[in-house]
């Protein structure tokens, strides 16, 4: 292998284990505090790239817009204030933000809902957060005594219940993303001075460098909540004992949907920069991404936030590099990820940074 | 006892003969649609009970059966296709002279299907049956969907992703209905004897079983190999009922329709599973009315494509939700409990409730 495709294979490994990574963290802080794989996590992830596609290419009607956001507005509110208290500030700002919306779109541009691009991205983290706190409420709640595999097949019966009403809604066909053109149009390195060859040339997309970059500013973001913030501290005692954090007067259950908030919202952001790099959407396009994060958070260590962002770097290099190294085993590709598990499983089943967990009898 | 045990045996036989009235009577009138559904009806209860054995008796949640599935399906169909047919099939790259000329009939090789899965699920269970609760379950998955790459690349073969059409259509109602029937007799006689209760010992608590001396990993290794030898013969029976595999017909969705109705028939009861297979099999095919435009009146409805998929997951979502335990729970049908009925609701009636005179539990 040359510099040059080495170089290039770099860039590529890097940004794919960044949304590894990014979609890992959102199983590992479930799983962390819940024991439960949030199955639902793949979909969700395809839920944010629906709704960026939807509300920047194929426009969606205002009053859907509308809608979802007043639908986030009641989850929000009904989760984190409960009816009947004093809503706190975010809460009007975000009526305003829906009113001045309607208006805005209702009366003085009354076409299809076209927000710039970023807006979108905001408004599709955070609608796709509210999904994953409803779906939380919805399937996991009920059951949060139950034996831990009911609550699994019920996150299985969510997962294919986003999947399937993808498919009526959005229809099953895959669709094209057009990407922003500042963010393809590639740089081009010359690498003649090191290997003295003029065609070994280095193509890397802006796109390229702003996923790793994102995702580690996401990534720092959501560090300093879990370890500097009261919320983040309730999260991490939940994740040792949700019973003794319940006595101490901590509302479990707001924290257990701050947590799926959160991870949603990092899904979300994961999706739209996938759908940009990768440039197709499908309903069924969260399902591999979301297994394989998973692997990635197993591999670093369930329950541990560093350990899943080294996970998922880990398998975006392995996918990658053995394609690169073996190009007669990229049919294979797929498998790698799932012979991985069984490996590490075996070997260190707590995974490479995680705690391990001790069997009460 | 005796003569409940005659009497008994003399219900079974009697039942079986309506059975097979039924299905002679089905074969002869029925539409070739209705009785593709039967047939469907079998395949995915003898799939179902495989997956209440792992599960539902011995508690390992595995998500692997469409791998199962798969390898049974491909090997019955190598075993069954004519030479000629894989000739001239057989595009992406020529088969082996060796597997070309192999061929048995339709009963030797549905059993070599279901050996090679269990041969399979024997090489999985070995590193991960060490695993538990869900862990198993992503390890299981994995497993399968390594299988469905490993098929898709070897097209010398399996063909690869084109798969395989016209495969001899040996499977008819009497072939299902006979290895349903067979199936069901080796797994009930098995949960029957000491290994059922070892089984269960080790469901309800593993480390107390293995306090009472069970060696619990032979036993869940045993569990899971006979689950995935009838996991192949149902791929192997499906494989030749529809006439065409392709590897992605094997993806998690199969998974997910067997899981589905041993969740909704209920966990550790063989009676419900079957219950499910039958309500689940005929359910998914009527709400493919939701899926055609209909007119309700003067009214026309465009049908929706893909509604029943969504229905499906709600009704998934709603019986874990509301009825964890499934339809039946992990109670049974048997012929003494079928007789015991009339007494005992003669006997409720009598007895005032909350008078303290309780029978304390169903008759079984």
């Amino acid at each position: 292998m040359t510099l040059d495709m080495f170089i290039q294979h770099l860039f590529n490994a890097l940004a794919l284990g960044a949304l590894y990574g990014l979609i890992a963290i959102g199983y590992t802080m479930v799983y962390g505090i819940l024991r439960l794989i949030n199955f639902a996590h793949g979909d969700i992830f395809m839920l944010g790239a629906y709704l960026v596609f939807f509300s920047t290419i194929a426009f969606m009607p205002a009053w859907v817009a509308a809608l979802l956001l007043g639908l986030t507005l009641i989850i929000f509110y009904s989760t984190f204030v409960g009816f009947g208290k004093k809503p706190p500030v975010w809460f009007w700002a975000g009526v305003a933000l829906a009113a001045g919306m309607g208006c805005y779109y209702g009366f003085i541009a009354p076409t299809s809902f076209a927000p710039p691009w970023l807006l979108a991205v905001a408004f599709a983290i955070v609608v796709t957060s509210a999904i994953g706190i409803s779906v939380d409420r919805v399937a996991y709640k009920p059951l949060r005594e139950a034996p831990r595999i009911s609550a699994l097949i019920s996150a299985i019966g969510v997962s294919f219940f986003i999947e399937s009403a993808a498919v009526v809604v959005f229809s099953g066909l895959p669709r094209p993303v057009r990407q922003p053109e500042a963010m393809v149009k590639p740089f081009i390195f010359s690498l003649e001075s090191i290997t003295g060859n003029a065609d070994s040339l280095v193509r890397v997309t802006p796109l390229a460098i702003i996923v790793p970059v994102i995702s580690i500013i996401l990534i720092a973001g959501l560090l300093w909540i879990i370890y500097r913030t009261k919320p983040g501290l309730a999260m991490r005692a939940i994740s040792k004992d949700i019973e003794t954090t319940r006595l101490m007067g901590v509302s479990v259950n707001k924290v257990i949907a701050m947590t799926f908030g959160l991870g949603s919202a990092l899904a979300a952001a994961a999706g739209i920069m996938w759908s940009l790099r990768y440039p197709q959407i499908f309903p069924y396009m969260g399902m591999m991404p979301g297994l394989k994060a998973f692997i990635a958070a197993v591999f670093g260590g369930i329950g541990s936030i560093p350990g899943a962002m080294i996970g998922g770097a880990m398998l975006g290099f392995m996918e990658i590099f053995i394609v690169a190294f073996f190009p007669e085993l990229s049919g294979y590709r797929d498998a790698f990820a799932f012979i991985l598990l069984i490996v590490i499983l075996l070997w260190k089943p707590t995974g490479l940074m995680g705690e391990k967990l001790r069997e009460k009898i | 006892m005796k003569t409940n045990t005659q009497r008994n045996w003399a219900c079974t036989a009697l039942a079986l003969g309506i059975l097979a009235w039924f299905l002679y009577y089905a074969q002869n009138n029925f539409s070739p649609y209705t009785v593709q559904i039967l047939n469907l009806v079998a395949i995915n209860a003898i799939l179902a009970v495989s997956l209440n054995l792992i599960y539902g008796f011995t508690g390992m949640f595995s998500l692997g059966h469409a791998g199962f599935m798969a390898i049974g399906a491909y090997v019955c169909t190598l075993f069954i296709l004519s030479p000629d047919q894989k000739v001239t099939m057989w595009m992406l790259e020529d088969m082996p002279e060796i597997l070309v000329n192999m061929n048995l009939p339709f009963f030797p090789a549905v059993i070599m299907a279901g050996i090679v899965a269990c041969l399979f699920g024997l090489l999985i269970a070995i590193p991960v049956l060490r695993l538990g609760g869900d862990y198993l379950g992503i390890a299981t998955l994995g497993f399968a969907e390594i299988i469905r790459v490993v098929i898709t690349n070897i097209p010398s073969i399996t063909n690869g992703a084109l798969g395989i059409k016209g495969i001899p259509a040996h499977a008819t109602i009497w072939w299902n209905y006979g290895w349903l029937i067979f199936t069901l007799f080796i797994i009930c006689s098995l949960l029957k004897s000491n290994v059922g209760n070892v089984f269960k010992a080790i469901r309800d608590d593993e480390i107390a079983a293995r306090t009472m001396g069970i060696n619990s990993f032979f036993y869940r290794v045993l569990s899971f190999c006979i689950g995935a030898f009838f996991a192949g013969v149902g791929g192997a029976l499906m494989g030749s009922m529809i006439s065409t595999i392709d590897p992605k017909m094997f993806n998690f969705m199969l998974t997910f329709n067997i899981l589905m109705i041993v969740v909704a028939g209920g966990l550790g009861s063989i009676t419900g599973s079957i219950i499910g297979s039958v309500v689940i099999t005929f359910m998914l095919e009527l709400l493919r009315v939701v899926e055609d435009p209909f007119s309700i009146g003067s009214f026309e409805i465009a049908g929706v494509p893909g509604m029943r998929m969504v229905i499906f997951s709600l009704l998934l979502l709603i019986i874990i939700i509301f009825r964890r335990e499934g339809l039946l729970g992990t109670r049974e049908f048997s012929w003494n409990s079928l007789f015991f009925m009339p007494r005992y609701l003669k006997m409720r009636k009598q007895i005032e409730p909350g008078s303290g005179k309780d029978f304390g539990g169903r008759a079984h």
